[in-house]
């Protein structure tokens, strides 16, 4: 036999174990099936992004993730012991929460009885698995999205939550969607979506956590979301994978008229991870506000990378984004604007800016503007440095120690992306997380 | 024993030597002026003391109720009770004045093995103080001299002052960048906190702050050194006749 043929037919093989071994469990026959055969080529065509794809040139998941693991097993009455355990930590009170455990929906930890009249909740299992619904295939439909992970994410999705809210309905409390995993050397991928209808007001929240033994895990995640006009959204992210797991999460936002959306994502664990989302202005009148805070430190590798798309006139955006970069870390922040030629009376702003603790950190900032319309506000800045000497010499000269003025000027410099939390509780949150983090510092 | 006793300091800064074997004793109560021309090492000295990173001590030494000053970190030097108001107090923004005046009392209380403030007394003491030195409450929720003039940071510094109680206050060209009115209300509210217990040390150019705030000694300064001291007069002789003199002293 040819050499070159051999080579080819063993790659093929091991590339085919990851689909193929998982297939069976994969929900979803005939053309969901197919629809998802036909995205995992697309995601071997391309393989794992590299370098020299210019969206990943920062983040070379090629090098640094190098294979995709097989699908973690089903969670066992054992695993879901573990996973309770990491739920103490992030559990919100008076939520509706939905907990998948390494990919799979886990019933008895969620807990769906605080949704409110207006939520109609759905796993993507059971709407995929409904033989009756002959649209279902659309769920795993990239449409325009031509990214291998986000291929990838719709070939192996095991399940997530499908939730629409109906119009006019205003929920007071949160949704949370919670993400246990639990195995190790294992990967899980989930795909949700929120459709918030005219009107509808809804808060979502997204935890990352790892139960205590598990390694080396890898998160495949998408969150497609849909607001219609004069809708409003608030949602916060928090990322604490564990320290060598790797979280790869795109989230795409497709905006309605007069809407406000005010995303925030917090990256305090996973050793490597990418967080790309993109949002699209199909509405005029509407506001978004996409924060972020990277806490980084060891060897941890963060990218994240928003897509924003000014495609109507009338909008607003702002992005600020910190990132506290310590030890070896590295922080990767991309942003993109598109201001398309009739986006006119766009307002659109971006603000990142990076602190280094350490010799060995590093922060790439790649503020990118592509404006085509010629009536707008359009600004940015990035900056990265590390702390203010003259700072810290007041503050030691007023009795703070050496680590207590550092931990109060890293805090106010996340401050200004975690203040625009409107809820007090989440916002809370963020702060506690960044202040653990800090306390761990040694 | 002397609260503060620097003997025959000697400081480089970089590649220059700008003390030269200044010496000074202030004992609690007392009110010390420090005068002299610019460059003659009066901010070193005050820098030197405060614990400020980019100065090396190439000889002599500084004691604080007879400890050894150099050995100890710039915050153990304000648990001690030491207290530099900055010539160019730096903005903080993020901080609000409320956060960092509280997180810096109970620093220098834990290290003292005080109890620490909690909130609701803390802000009814800050507020008190903050009313006798007219500095609105609007001011204490914006971050640390965000906005502030150069007389309302100056205020600030003498806020922290009043709340602190520190045993030796350096006062590091107070009157700099302040109009009569301004210089005025600063020169109140340092005037409030003279105590038995407690010593100042005003380092100025200009006489005209030491009407203000009447000093028991003044020192001459020039080229390193305290080159002259005497009493109050000394000041009202260097306005009339200039620095000049000293210089050929030094």
């Amino acid at each position: 036999m040819n050499i070159a043929l051999a080579k080819t037919e063993t790659r093929r093989a091991v590339e085919e174990n990851v689909f193929t071994a998982a297939r069976d469990r994969l929900p979803g026959t005939g053309k969901v099936l197919e629809l998802r055969q036909q995205t995992f080529e697309v995601f071997e065509r391309v393989g794992l992004p590299h370098r020299r794809l210019e969206d990943w040139k920062y983040t070379d998941l090629r090098a640094l993730m190098r294979e995709v693991l097989p699908l973690a097993a089903a969670p066992d009455a054992p695993a879901l012991e573990r996973a309770k355990k990491a739920l103490k930590s992030v559990a919100l009170a008076d939520a509706c929460r939905l907990v998948l455990v390494d990919g799979v929906l886990a019933p008895s930890l969620s807990d769906l009885t605080a949704a409110e009249a207006g939520v109609h909740v759905q796993t993507l299992r059971e709407v995929l698995e409904d033989g009756s619904n002959a649209s279902n295939a659309d769920l795993l439909e990239n449409g325009a999205m031509s990214g291998p992970m986000i291929a990838l994410n719709a070939a192996m999705a095991t399940d997530g939550a499908v939730i629409t809210v109906a119009d006019g309905a205003v929920l007071t409390r949160p949704i949370h969607i919670v993400h246990v995993a639990t195995r190790s050397s294992a990967a899980s991928h989930t795909r949700s979506f929120l459709k918030l209808g005219r009107a509808a007001h809804a808060t979502l929240v997204e935890s990352f956590v790892a139960a205590e033994d598990a390694k080396s895990y890898q998160v495949n995640d998408a969150v497609i979301l849909w607001l219609g006009n004069d809708a409003q959204l608030q949602h916060v992210r928090l990322m604490a994978d564990a320290a060598d797991a790797t979280n790869i999460t795109t989230v795409i936002f497709t905006i309605g008229a007069k809407a406000r959306l005010a995303t925030f994502n917090m990256t305090s664990g996973g050793g490597l991870s990418r967080y790309q989302g993109y949002l699209t202005f199909a509405g005029e009148g509407s506001e978004v506000t996409a924060n972020g805070v990277n806490l980084l430190n060891g060897r941890q590798h963060a990218d994240t990378t928003l897509f924003l798309d000014h495609a109507v006139p009338n909008c607003s955006s702002r992005e600020v984004f910190r990132a506290v970069v310590d030890d070896r870390a590295h922080s990767v922040f991309q942003g993109r604007i598109i201001v398309q030629p009739k986006a006119q009376k766009t307002d659109a702003k971006m603000m990142t800016r990076a602190l280094l603790l350490s010799d060995e950190a590093e922060a790439d900032n790649k503020p990118e503007l592509e404006i085509f319309a010629d009536d707008v506000t359009c600004g940015h800045g990035a900056t990265t440095g590390a702390l203010d000497e003259s700072l810290l010499f007041y503050l030691r000269a007023r009795g703070l120690s050496e680590k207590e003025a550092q931990a109060l000027l890293i805090q106010a410099f996340v401050g200004e992306a975690i203040e625009s939390i409107a809820s007090d509780d989440l916002r809370e949150l963020a702060i506690s997380t960044a202040q653990r983090w800090l306390a761990a510092r040694e | 024993m002397a609260l503060l006793e620097v003997k025959n300091l000697q400081v480089r800064v970089e590649d220059r030597e700008i003390l030269h074997g200044l010496s000074l004793t202030v004992n609690e109560g007392e009110v010390h002026a420090i005068m002299g021309p610019n460059g003659s090492g009066k901010s070193t000295l005050s820098h030197v003391i405060a614990g400020k990173p980019g100065y090396q001590v190439t000889g002599g030494e500084i004691l604080f109720r007879g400890e050894d000053l150099l050995e100890m970190s710039p915050d153990q030097r304000s648990a001690k009770g030491v207290f530099l108001a900055f010539q160019y107090p730096v903005e903080i923004p993020g901080v609000t004045t409320m956060t960092f005046l509280r997180t810096a009392l109970n620093a220098q209380r834990k290290a003292r093995g005080e109890s620490e403030f909690l909130v609701p007394d803390f802000l009814k003491k800050a507020y008190a103080v903050a009313e006798r030195l007219n500095i609105p409450r609007e001011m204490l929720k914006r971050g640390v001299n965000v906005g502030f003039s150069g007389g309302e940071k100056k205020r600030n510094e003498i806020l922290q002052m009043a709340l602190f109680e520190p045993s030796l206050c350096i006062l590091d060209e107070m009157d700099s960048g302040l109009d009569i009115d301004a210089l005025r209300v600063a020169a109140d509210g340092v005037n409030a906190l003279r105590s038995p217990g407690r010593a100042m040390v005003v380092i100025t150019h200009y006489q005209r702050l030491l009407n203000y705030i009447v000093p028991d000694f003044v020192h001459v300064m020039s080229k390193g050194k305290v080159v002259k001291s005497g009493g109050k007069e000394l000041a009202l002789e260097l306005e009339a006749s200039g620095y000049a003199q000293f210089e050929d002293a030094a």
